[in-house]
């Protein structure tokens, strides 16, 4: 069938939204489910395609491709390949998760286990506004990741960026107005950059298309038209090179981008939170593999060198620093930059123009298939993590520092056995799915970067050490008395993480599913890194 | 001195009068005197002028001077009227203490 | 194709299954997990027994045997992944050995924990524990070995922390898991590494195997920076994960440690199976240690970087754990340092012996071991959970099974001649050692090491079954029933007791082991040697007799009977009377019994250095993002907001005021004209009185001619 899937996939959640900011603040529970099924839909939708998606060509497939504004060379351009599928399927599962784990957000008693009142932290009590900017969050992300002209993919890149903005802002943690603010700024500089510099481009090149872009770049055009176009010709590449590095490096973070962070995530709402690390922090990455690797390849490898060493100092740096966080949240939070810094790592590497390494197309490849695998476990596991912490947080009445707990492996087994395993997915254990993405990235940038890759094992080393201090501080020793009556999971909150438990286990026995779907996109990439 | 200038003098006089008495009296009905006084010093004027002037055949200022006599005639009824008019509404005819028309 | 080779896979999952049921049924289903656990170890260990028939049945054909089999994990670049087992003498030995001791261990542990409220989840780890042990084993891809190998370092953490209730437990589990990390750091670094140099990460697989010729030439061949040949390199970071898991120096500091978790997880993951595993490592890399940028003879093959390395590191551990095991008063304790000095024998055995010296102490110590924690285990359950040597003794009439095998157990790890497997094991090693040409300190090291085992293991079997009981148990029991109370712990208290037949029978037949098992690594008849080599050997006595062999026998038997007597002599003739009386050597050398006791103070060493380095970077990384990265940001907030102040200051000050002041002026200049406007119609007619008057003169006198 020729019908327009990805435009149907993007308005889904977008009419979705209206019609559920369109109920009063009563209907708490239509809102939810209604906000629910429109996010099934959603992921009914992308497995749709992905059933669809022709996993042995690494072409772009289910293109719509339209003239939109002519004058301005803008066009309707949607379509996904592997990587833009992984995304789309990652924000798809994340989404519902995060809806589901709201429920305890609004008041009303219901699913409080415990009886400590959730208001006190909530302060606005509109669930159908809040469940509208979470489904304009899913459009914005479906939206960037399958938009390839940079005028509607802008558009989506901020349509992401305000709901969260309001989501963090309006139903965050006590210090959630800061926050959203150095959220919202740091976000938008970058955006502010990013837009220039596509100007600067637009303005040299008469195009928005990436993959017209990404062309062109391939054969050396974009830097010698934008020195025609405006002059200055040496530095200009670069300089345009920077402000869209700007705009990708503050979403992942790169330390030093990344003070934002920590902050927007601890106060941002549980659900918000895995939203916030689960899909937003993937797409920076996903900007540097489809717009800042394919378009700038000469200048990413002028300043290759010290990217390198920034990305490994990301690595480091914030695995230390989640070492002295003592508030679960920030450590996840430092955790999670440290993740994407693997990620960054193996971008960085794979752009080098390395010669005299053994099949550098075959390393290049394996890195790359561990970015995107990483991003996608990340994805499950950094969410299914800040959702047991929300958990914690709801039965501890908004406690949730290191120091708080104590022992309370002896009354919620099944709570902790479960979050047990996401720790240890997320410090990569085999078997579970963090591992195999960090061992095919490590497989790749070591014969490209050797020192970079030796250096970046203290960070596996850190994490290794602050994931099990959380196990020894909260979940081990004398039981704290104070927590006698913890409940353990209730069935449906099993019901809850079981997805993505599973998910775990079975993309890390089993990594061949999402493997399967990228390689071949990968392979392409590679070939087209390669000029 | 000419008759002309006589005329002039005692029409001036006449105005000056008027004046006088237009600006000073409290009351309205003597300020519309005054301003009577003044009328009439222009018309004397008009005769003046008329008499010595290059074509006395003419009737030209007499037929002024009427008009303006029965102009002021008008003029003296409405004025009347509305002096009527105010002392009903203010109970006097003062005019220091009529300033509505105080910026 | 063997049937065997191609269902391989079996043995390891058998026991991941079982523990997978168990982790999903219920806690109280105890029986189901026991016998799950206990069934699917029977099974694997037929299945090893049926791989080790087929191994022996194709012995001595051509070469060693070997099969591979495997399947295709995952796909990159438009490759495969293929993870492959293999089935050779060294897995198959291996296999045997760990489902055979595996299986006992569940055996006894069904007794040891029958009163723990976790038996269920304990048998789960247990039974995971041993499918990813058999997986270490069976692994052909150094990738499937590290999967297996971290699930069992996680194993290892989970039953370390079994108790998680005593922070004690917690700790050391943290600590295990951390200190084998760093191991495991410089493995997956090796590990990338030979998958670049290689492309393969297969061991064998028909020539293209990264450990078979073609690939180890070329890695002997290629020197990287430091003048090091690559294959050398990557050995000693695979090298280093060896040291992790196995306890030797510097990183040994988690072994002794572990003795926090139960006994039975003791005897078999931090004695008999999985601290082997690095030994393991080594001696399935092994081709990779030999190789040397020129190729040589064998002789010069054995001194390479590489494997003086191991050598060394092996010597010293040995000599240096068997020390502070002298001074050790915790049952387990002494016995971990004793695993950790073993485990240095077999580091030692690899370097300078080959695969065959070393994989054979791992064989022998692997039962002997396991059969001295079970024995410690049951003593201590008799003990009621009491673990200091100084407040037992005189158990040997109390548990009499228990002492027959400990003392069994005991006369093998001491290598008491002739009768026990530990004689022949560690006599092998030595022998190695004095022929090794590297140089001759490691065979001192190791005779050392030797007087100090058979020390030590005399000065505790002293304490534990000679002399009287000096237990409190009985005063504690006494003390209870007069209260009225219940007795404190579920088996009645009182007397030490012998434990059940499940616990006593594992101890009985692992001591039949503990003798036979030398038989078959005998200088006169060194089977082992030849069925890990693919070759057929014959029975010859006369190599007993061979002069260089006959005498190191002798030296080594004299070490053993002087380190014997000694302990006695100072221990067994004068047995200590009560738990708090200073022990002998430390009367006679305080300073150096404190220097032992306290572990030659390396935990301290490690919490002045590493850990507090640690801390610092933590803090100094807190105080870069807090206050530098974060700095910068304020620093950005401010001069925006100093700017938006200056904004706003000339907006305020400047350009409203001006207006403002322009408005005041004019409307009060206006308000003072509107005063004019009395209402007084006389006076508007005095001004236009005054005005008529002006400019009539005005234009009478004013206009210019």
């Amino acid at each position: 069938m020729n019908l327009p899937w990805l435009t149907i996939l993007i308005l889904t959640p977008l009419l979705g939204g209206i019609v559920v900011a369109g109920l009063s603040a009563e209907q708490r529970r239509l809102a939810r489910s209604l906000a629910l099924a429109f996010s099934l839909v959603g992921l009914i939708g992308a497995l749709c395609l992905w059933r669809h998606f022709d996993a042995a060509s690494g072409d772009l497939q289910f293109v719509e491709k339209h003239d939109w504004v002519t004058s301005l060379g803008i066009q309707y351009f949607l379509a996904v390949d592997g990587l833009g599928l992984l995304m789309v399927l990652l924000t798809a599962v994340v989404t519902p998760l995060a809806i589901l784990a709201s429920g305890n957000l609004f008041g009303a008693g219901a699913d409080l286990p415990v009886g400590l009142d959730a208001r006190q932290r909530v302060p606005t009590d509109a669930p159908h506004i809040y469940h509208a900017l979470v489904l304009w969050l899913q459009a914005g992300l479906f939206g960037t990741f399958t938009a390839l002209n940079f005028f509607h993919w802008f558009l989506f890149w901020e349509l992401s960026l305000i709901p969260a903005f309001f989501l963090i802002k309006l139903w965050g943690g006590p210090k959630r107005g800061p926050a959203a603010t150095q959220f919202f700024i740091y976000t938008m500089v970058g955006s502010v950059t990013l837009l220039l510099s596509f100007l600067a481009i637009r303005l040299a090149t008469g195009s928005f298309d990436f993959i017209e872009l990404a062309n062109l770049a391939r054969h050396g055009e974009i830097t010698a038209r934008l020195g025609e176009a405006i002059g200055w010709k040496s530095q200009i590449g670069l300089l345009v090179f920077f402000g869209a590095f700007l705009g990708f490096a503050v979403k992942v973070p790169l330390v030093p981008f990344h003070t934002w962070l920590p902050s927007a995530y601890a106060e941002a709402p549980g659900p918000v939170t895995m939203l916030l690390t689960g899909v937003m922090s993937k797409m920076g990455v996903y900007g540097f593999l489809r717009i800042l690797l394919p378009i700038f390849p000469e200048q990413v490898r002028l300043v290759l060198t010290p990217l390198l060493w920034l990305a490994v100092l990301t690595i480091v740096l914030s695995a230390c620093a989640a070492f002295a966080q003592r508030d679960l949240k920030r450590m996840l939070a430092y955790s999670s930059i440290n993740h994407l810094g693997y990620c960054l790592l193996a971008l960085f590497a794979v752009s080098s123009a390395a010669t005299d390494v053994h099949q550098p197309d075959l390393q290049k490849a394996a890195a790359l298939n561990g970015v995107l695998l990483q991003m996608f476990n990340h994805g499950v596991t950094a969410s299914t993590l800040f959702l047991f912490v929300w958990l914690i947080e709801q039965r501890s009445g908004g406690l949730r520092g290191l120091d708080d707990f104590g022992g309370i492996r002896k009354i919620v087994p099944v709570f902790i056995g479960l979050m047990g395993i996401a720790l240890f997915s997320s410090l990569g254990l085999p078997g579970l799915n963090g591992f195999v993405g960090e061992f095919l990235i490590f497989k790749g940038v070591f014969p490209l970067a050797p020192w970079a890759a030796a250096l970046s094992t203290l960070g596996l080393l850190v994490t290794a050490i602050f994931l099990l201090t959380i196990i020894q501080r909260v979940f081990c020793g004398p039981l704290n008395a104070r927590w006698l009556k913890f409940p353990d999971l209730t069935l449906r909150e099993r019901l809850l993480v079981l997805p993505a438990i599973v998910l775990m286990f079975g993309l890390g026995l089993w990594p061949q599913v999402v493997l399967g779907m990228i390689d071949a996109t990968v392979v392409k990439m590679v070939q087209q890194l390669n000029f | 001195m000419t008759p002309l200038q006589g005329c002039l003098l005692v029409s001036a006089l006449l105005f000056a009068i008027g004046l006088a008495g237009a600006v000073t009296r409290r009351n309205a009905i003597l300020a519309l005197v005054g301003i009577e006084l003044m009328l009439n010093a222009a018309n004397l004027n008009f005769i003046a002028f008329w008499r010595f002037g290059p074509h006395p055949e003419a009737l030209s200022g007499l037929m002024v001077v009427i008009f303006s006599i029965a102009i002021a005639a008008a003029e003296a009824a409405v004025g009347l009227a509305l002096i009527i008019a105010i002392y009903r509404h203010y109970k006097t005819a003062n005019l220091d203490e009529i300033r509505n028309l105080k910026g | 194709m063997t049937w065997i080779a191609q269902n391989l896979w079996l043995i390891p999952v058998l026991p991941l299954m079982a523990a997978a049921i168990i982790a999903v049924n219920k806690q109280p289903q105890r029986q189901l997990a026991a016998t799950l656990a206990i069934a699917s170890m029977v099974f694997a260990f037929l299945l090893s027994l049926c791989a080790f028939g087929t191994v022996l049945g194709h012995h001595g054909e051509h070469g060693v045997f070997r099969e591979v089999a495997g399947f295709n994990w995952l796909q990159f670049g438009g490759q495969w992944l293929r993870l492959d087992w293999v089935l050779d003498p060294l897995t198959a030995i291996m296999l045997v050995m760990v489902s055979f001791v595996s299986l006992l261990i569940f055996i006894f542990s069904v007794g040891y924990m029958a009163h723990d409220e976790n038996f269920t989840r304990f048998f789960c780890f247990l039974s995971l524990f041993a499918g990813a042990m058999l997986g270490v084993v069976i692994a052909n891809n150094l990738l499937l070995f590290f999967v297996c190998w971290e699930i069992v370092g996680l194993t290892s953490y989970l039953l370390i922390g079994f108790w998680y209730h005593k922070p004690s437990a917690a700790a050391a589990a943290k600590k295990a898991f951390i200190t084998t990390r760093i191991g495991d750091l410089g493995l997956l670094l090796g590990m990338v590494w030979l998958y670049a140099e290689t492309g393969t990460l297969n061991f064998f697989a028909n020539g293209h195997g990264c450990l078979e010729h073609s690939a180890l030439t070329a890695m002997a061949t290629h020197v990287t920076a430091a003048g090091m040949a690559v294959s050398t390199a990557i050995g000693l970071l695979i090298f280093l994960g060896a040291v992790g898991k196995s306890g030797q120096l510097p990183l040994h500091v988690w072994l002794p440690d572990a003795m926090e978790g139960p006994t039975p997880v003791s005897a078999l993951i931090h004695a008999a199976t999985m601290v082997a595993a690095g030994v393991f490592l080594v001696a399935r890399v092994f081709p990779l240690m030999t190789q040397a940028p020129i190729a040589g003879t064998f002789m010069e093959l054995h001194t390479t970087t590489a494997l003086q390395v191991v050598t060394w590191v092996g010597a010293i551990t040995a000599i240096f754990a068997a020390s502070i095991a002298v001074a050790q008063n915790d049952i387990k304790r002494i016995l971990a340092y004793s695993t950790v000095s073993q485990l240095g024998y077999m580091m030692l055995g690899l370097g300078v012996g080959g695969v065959a010296v070393g994989m054979f102490h791992l064989i022998t110590h692997a039962f002997f071991k396991a059969l001295l924690f079970l024995g410690s285990g049951s003593v201590i359950h008799g003990c009621h959970e009491e673990q200091d040597v100084r407040k037992m003794g005189g158990l040997k009439n109390y548990l009499p099974v228990t002492f027959a095998t400990y003392a069994v157990g005991m006369l093998a790890l001491a290598g008491f001649p002739l009768f026990f497997s530990g004689f022949w094991s560690k006599d092998e090693i030595l022998h190695a050692a004095h022929r090794w040409p590297g140089s001759p300190i490691p065979f001192y090291l190791g005779c050392a090491g030797a007087l100090l085992t058979a020390f030590y293991m005399t000065r505790q079997v002293a304490l534990v079954f000679f002399g009287e009981y000096r237990g409190r148990a009985r005063e504690v029991a006494d003390q209870a029933k007069s209260r009225g109370a219940n007795p404190p712990s579920h088996d009645g208290g009182g007397e030490p007791h012998e434990s059940p037949g499940v616990m006593t029978i594992p101890l009985v037949i692992l001591a039949v082991c503990a003798i036979l098992l030398g038989f078959i690594g005998t200088p006169a008849w060194p089977w082992f040697d030849g069925f890990l080599n693919g070759e057929t050997v014959q029975f010859n006595r006369g190599k007993l007799a061979e002069s260089g062999t006959f005498w190191l026998m002798v030296a080594s038997a004299v070490i053993v009977f002087a380190g014997l007597g000694l302990g006695w002599w100072l221990y067994g003739n004068r047995p200590r009377k009560t738990p708090d009386e200073p022990d002998v050597l430390q009367v006679a050398q305080p300073f150096a019994f404190r220097l032992l006791a306290n572990k030659y103070f390396v935990d301290e060493i490690y919490e002045a250095t590493v850990i507090r380095l640690n801390t610092r970077a933590a803090r100094i990384c807190e105080f870069l993002d807090r206050w530098i990265w974060g700095g910068m940001v304020l620093l950005v907030t401010w001069v925006t907001l100093g700017l938006a102040r200056l904004y706003r200051f000339t907006d305020e000050f400047l350009v409203d005021a001006g207006f403002d002041t322009g408005c005041d002026t004019l409307r009060e200049g206006g308000g003072e004209i509107s005063e004019w406007h009395n209402g007084r119609v006389q006076s508007y007619l005095r001004v236009m009185g005054v005005a008529l008057v002006v400019l009539a003169l005005f234009l009478i006198w004013g206009r210019k001619p």
